[in-house]
């Protein structure tokens, strides 16, 4: 496998690879989440017993983790590969690693290595038991049996793995600062580097990040969306035509305005250690009632 | 006598978890074989990070026949009493049994395996059974047990995969089960879920992935070795261990020990590969520790030292696998992460000194005051600036310069608001000593900002230099009495604050110090809380507990340095024959006294005069008492128990003496009055060293 040249080519291939061991290759959620676990098609798919194949990009933003473009591995927006199949299959590690050669990872060469890291989301709800994936010392994805979502028993059990793009792209391409990689082919007539398409908007969004976004306008959002997730949830499961539709991705999409907002006020300071254990509490009340929801609509029912 | 092999093949199971796994499948199996009869000659665990592997030599080949004998009813019971015994031994038809009634001695039926038989008794007649159970071979009863041991295997934490029910700690893929003999090895039947046992493995993941067959033990850990897997964790870690320092002495440097590091790494990989790095020139100035830690909790490396100048200047990174380069691309990948690893540390070491020289650590500290301690408590700040208060108060007691113990109190907790500690919290203190010599603080003051947390633990070193006694003795009785004020004291295991850890650390440091620190002005309720500890810190000691409370009834208790002394002079003395003795004849008088006082309703302590002695024993317990009355006095003043106690010492023989010559109760009242006196002033004599009457009869 010859080795790629650019982050995109790195995402194609990812695409192309697991497209092609049957995954439906999603698009990212239009909205904003803290990675890509948080997609419905991971946290409301790893639910109930119909078995589901995905694959997508997922962009994430962490506002905390702004440093204005200058640090060489650290960004406030990134980008998650995200891969979820239910029930896990036997030959999941080896599903994983062929993925890796597929990026030019040539496995004659490396040392990859599972090391143990077990997975929890107090937001979500959920846990579940894996490792980080180790390429000569570098964590290169997370990889992870979910054994409980939004408070449920994963029956059967998903397999998700997700690479963080930015650091596996840098370490596969061999690049020391996130902004000098290569975004599109360097031979192209329109060469892009990873610092031209987000340097600014990394600068942009620390500053609003950490300085100036409204902190009273943070909060009142989180209480609306927190207000709606519950009117959705608690509103009668038949409509007016009296068809029954329970509404939990309308109300998920409540719960996961919530929980960025609150990494929000988060990156603006103005919650405290004892509140910050508040917040989440709030966020997975949310995530447990969508994921109850869920379970009872088609797409989440268990045989 | 066949051999049996087991192996539990999975993904990969967490390297602190396979040294626990390992004695849990050897007990697990081994115990549910002897339970069910089967005995063994040897049995050895391995482990690697794919397999927990079990070998059991000199099996039995089948459980050993049975044969009990089971006391029946009469013979000629009705039916219904013979029901329960005939369910018990398996027979269904009573009749036959029924017809043995009145038959000859020794008459018998068989039904089964069972022989029913009936014997004259001598209130008649009575049955008897005779059961044999026969024995099982060992295949049956291996698999049974090991399916067993699969189900209710104790990981710390399992989980379920794909459709299944069963757990394990990873996902289980192969279970290899044989029993060996001479004559050819024989797959065990087990059955778990939708895996059988077979006579298959795999080799190393990426190096040798394909199954192969094996034919008992010695097969399999050659087959392994051939298929790049290394069985044995202790062959693996001296592997690690030889080439590491092996490699590094070639270089005239040496590897840090760490025998935790060794046992994780060696539980990560199946074949190890150790590899050496130079760390890059940019990063030799940061402090060692910081080197050493970054190196260890990231990427699981081996620190390598020059030992000329004790800096750490390469690592060992150990790999999974050899490769065709030799390790070139595995080195440089590690060498690459561990670079932006220390480009971090190097970052926040000189953002941290940086804002040191700008601000001094008060500046860097600053921040604490946003930073809750406890939201009854208040703030970070709040809780240094009490800390400090107290420090320069304690100052003179431990012999430190005021302004240095305050000053130190005041920088000591800064480096919690670095960013290197932020990012290694176990490096809290020792940053801040680092820092504070940066900014040119005394060494006392560097040095109480690393030790101000000692001690931690029961066998932590104990602080000795003055400032950092101040310091370290603040820290923690701000931090007692203020959950004391609060009222979250610990109850049970309950412990969230650790203050029972904080009391201990205030006892070791009176006591490594000789420090005179009265307690008494904390609060009754936290000096008996310190009395509480204290007594378990010196019964792990040898102190007998009621040696303790003899010296707790003392005056001066608070005093722990006192007390301490008290009770290791009179836990010496009891141990004399002098003091043992002397123990019995201080309770002899104490009995005799107390009784008389309380019969009388008056108190004998008026003073006895010798004019009214009529014995020579009399005559001599008087003398002896002049003479340890006037030795004790001023050994109490010098907290001489030793001098005090051996002046009692003196007393035992006339004491012994004046018992065995002279009746206390005598007829004459000014007689009896003068030796109840006199018991008072054996009792008086004892009191300043301890309360003796409560010693129990140890």
């Amino acid at each position: 496998m010859s080795a790629p040249r650019s982050f995109q080519e790195i995402i194609l291939r990812l695409q192309t690879y697991w497209g092609s061991k049957g995954c439906a290759v999603l698009q990212p959620y239009d909205m904003e989440v803290g990675a890509g676990t948080f997609h419905p098609a991971t946290t409301l798919r790893s639910l109930g017993s119909r078995p589901w194949a995905a694959a997508y990009v997922q962009p994430s933003r962490r506002p905390t983790d702004g440093r204005y473009g200058e640090n060489p591995n650290r960004l406030q927006h990134y980008y998650q590969y995200q891969v979820l199949i239910k029930p896990s299959p036997p030959d999941l590690q080896a599903l994983y690693l062929g993925s890796l050669e597929a990026i030019g990872i040539d496995m004659g060469l490396h040392d990859i290595r599972f090391v143990e890291d077990d997975w929890e989301s107090p937001t979500l709800g959920a846990w579940g038991l894996g490792w980080e994936v180790w390429c000569d010392g570098m964590e290169v994805s997370q990889f992870t049996y979910f054994q409980q979502v939004g408070g449920h028993d994963c029956k059967p059990v998903s397999g998700e793995l997700t690479y963080g793009l930015e650091r596996l792209a840098m370490y596969v391409l061999g690049v020391d600062h996130v902004m000098d990689m290569p975004y599109n082919d360097p031979d192209s007539p329109i060469a892009l580097t990873y610092g031209d398409v987000f340097r600014q908007t990394e600068q942009e969004y620390s500053r609003w990040n950490f300085d100036q976004a409204d902190t009273d306008m943070l909060l009142q959002h989180f209480k609306d969306a927190e207000a709606e997730c519950d009117r959705i949830l608690t509103a009668s499961p038949q409509d007016k035509a009296g068809r029954t539709i329970v509404m939990a991705h309308p109300a998920y999409d409540q719960c996961i305005k919530a929980s960025h907002l609150f990494n929000l006020m988060d990156a603006r300071g103005v919650i405290s250690v004892t509140e910050r254990q508040a917040y989440i509490g709030r966020v997975r009340a949310l995530a447990k009632r969508c994921a109850d929801a869920f379970v009872t609509t088609e797409a989440g029912a268990s045989a | 006598m066949p051999d049996l092999l087991l192996e539990l093949f999975s993904e990969e199971i967490p390297a602190r978890m396979q040294g626990r796994a390992r004695e849990d499948l050897k007990k697990l199996v081994t115990d549910g074989l002897v339970e069910a009869g089967l005995t063994y000659a040897a049995a050895g665990v391995f482990s690697t990070p794919r397999r927990l592997v079990l070998t059991i030599e000199g099996l039995m080949a089948e459980s050993p026949t049975t044969r009990e004998e089971r006391k029946g009813p009469k013979a000629d019971a009705p039916e219904q009493a013979l029901a329960g015994f005939l369910r018990g031994i398996g027979i269904t038809d009573a009749g036959p049994v029924m017809a043995l009634a009145g038959q000859p001695h020794g008459s018998h039926i068989h039904a089964g395996g069972v022989v029913v038989e009936v014997r004259d008794d001598k209130k008649g007649q009575v049955l008897f059974a005779k059961v044999t159970k026969p024995g099982r071979p060992a295949a049956d009863i291996v698999a049974e047990v090991v399916e067993r041991t699969i189900r209710t295997f104790p990981w710390p934490k399992s989980m379920r995969w794909g459709s299944g029910q069963l757990r394990w700690v990873r996902p289980l893929h192969s279970i290899l089960c044989l029993l060996t003999t001479e004559a050819g090895a024989d797959v065990v039947p087990v059955t778990v879920d939708h895996l059988n046992a077979g006579n298959t493995t795999e080799g190393h993941r990426f190096l040798a992935p394909a199954r192969f067959a094996v034919s008992g033990f010695d097969d399999y850990a050659a087959k392994l070795k051939r298929a790049f897997v290394v069985l044995d964790s202790a062959e693996r870690e001296a592997a690690i261990w030889h080439d590491a320092t092996t490699g590094a002495f070639a270089s005239g440097l040496e590897v840090v020990p760490d025998a935790g590091l060794l046992t994780e790494v060696a539980g990560l990989v199946e074949w190890p590969v150790v590899l050496m790095g130079a760390i890059g020139e940019e990063f030799l100035g940061l402090p060692p520790e910081v080197l050493q830690t970054s190196m260890k909790e990231h990427q699981k490396f081996f620190s390598v030292r020059n030992p000329k100048t004790g800096r750490i200047e390469r690592f060992i990174t150990v790999a999974n696998r050899t490769t065709a380069d030799d390790g070139a691309t595995i080195l440089k990948g590690n060498l690459k992460v561990l670079s932006a690893r220390l480009s971090d540390a190097r970052f926040f070491w000189e953002n941290d000194l940086r804002t040191v020289a700008n601000g001094g650590l008060e500046g860097m500290a600053a921040g604490l005051a946003n930073v809750t301690f406890h939201n009854k408590l208040g703030s970070q700040a709040e809780r240094i600036t009490r800390i400090a208060a107290l420090a320069r108060e304690l100052a003179p007691l431990v012999g430190a310069d005021a302004d240095q113990a305050e000053l130190a109190a005041r920088v000591a907790k800064a480096d919690l608001q670095s960013a290197m500690v932020g990012e290694f919290p176990e490096l809290q203190g020792l940053m801040g000593s680092y820092y504070a010599r940066a900014q040119g603080l005394p060494d006392a003051v560097a040095d109480a900002c690393q030790q101000h947390y000692s001690p931690l633990g029961p066998s932590d070193e104990v602080p000795s230099q003055p400032v950092s006694v101040a310091v370290a003795l603040a820290d923690k009785l701000d931090t007692l009495t203020g959950f004391w004020a609060i009222d979250e004291k610990p109850t049970g295991s309950k412990d969230p604050y650790a203050l029972r850890r904080a009391a201990l650390g205030v006892i070791r440091l009176v006591l490594g110090n000789g420090l005179r620190l009265p307690l008494a002005r904390f609060g009754d309720d936290l000096l008996a809380f310190f009395h509480d500890r204290l007594k378990v810190f010196l019964r792990d000691q040898g102190v007998r507990h009621d040696v303790i409370d003899a010296c707790l009834a003392m005056p001066g208790n608070d005093d722990l340095t006192l007390l301490v002394k008290r009770a290791r002079a009179l836990q010496d003395f009891l141990g004399t024959e002098d003091g043992a003795n002397l123990l019995q004849g201080f309770r002899r008088a104490n009995n005799i006294l107390t009784q008389a006082e309380k019969a009388d309703g008056v108190e004998y302590s008026f003073g006895a005069d010798v004019k009214y002695a009529e014995t020579d024993e009399e005559r001599a317990l008087f003398a002896a008492l002049d003479g340890a009355e006037a030795a004790i006095a001023p050994a109490m003043k010098t907290e001489d128990f030793g001098a005090a106690m051996a002046a009692l010492a003196g007393l035992r023989a006339p004491i012994d003496a004046f018992f065995t010559a002279v009746q206390v109760n005598s007829d004459k009242q000014v007689i009896r009055r003068n030796r109840l006196n006199l018991l008072h002033r054996i009792r008086a004599a004892c009191a300043p060293v301890a309360d003796l009457s409560r010693l129990g009869s140890e």
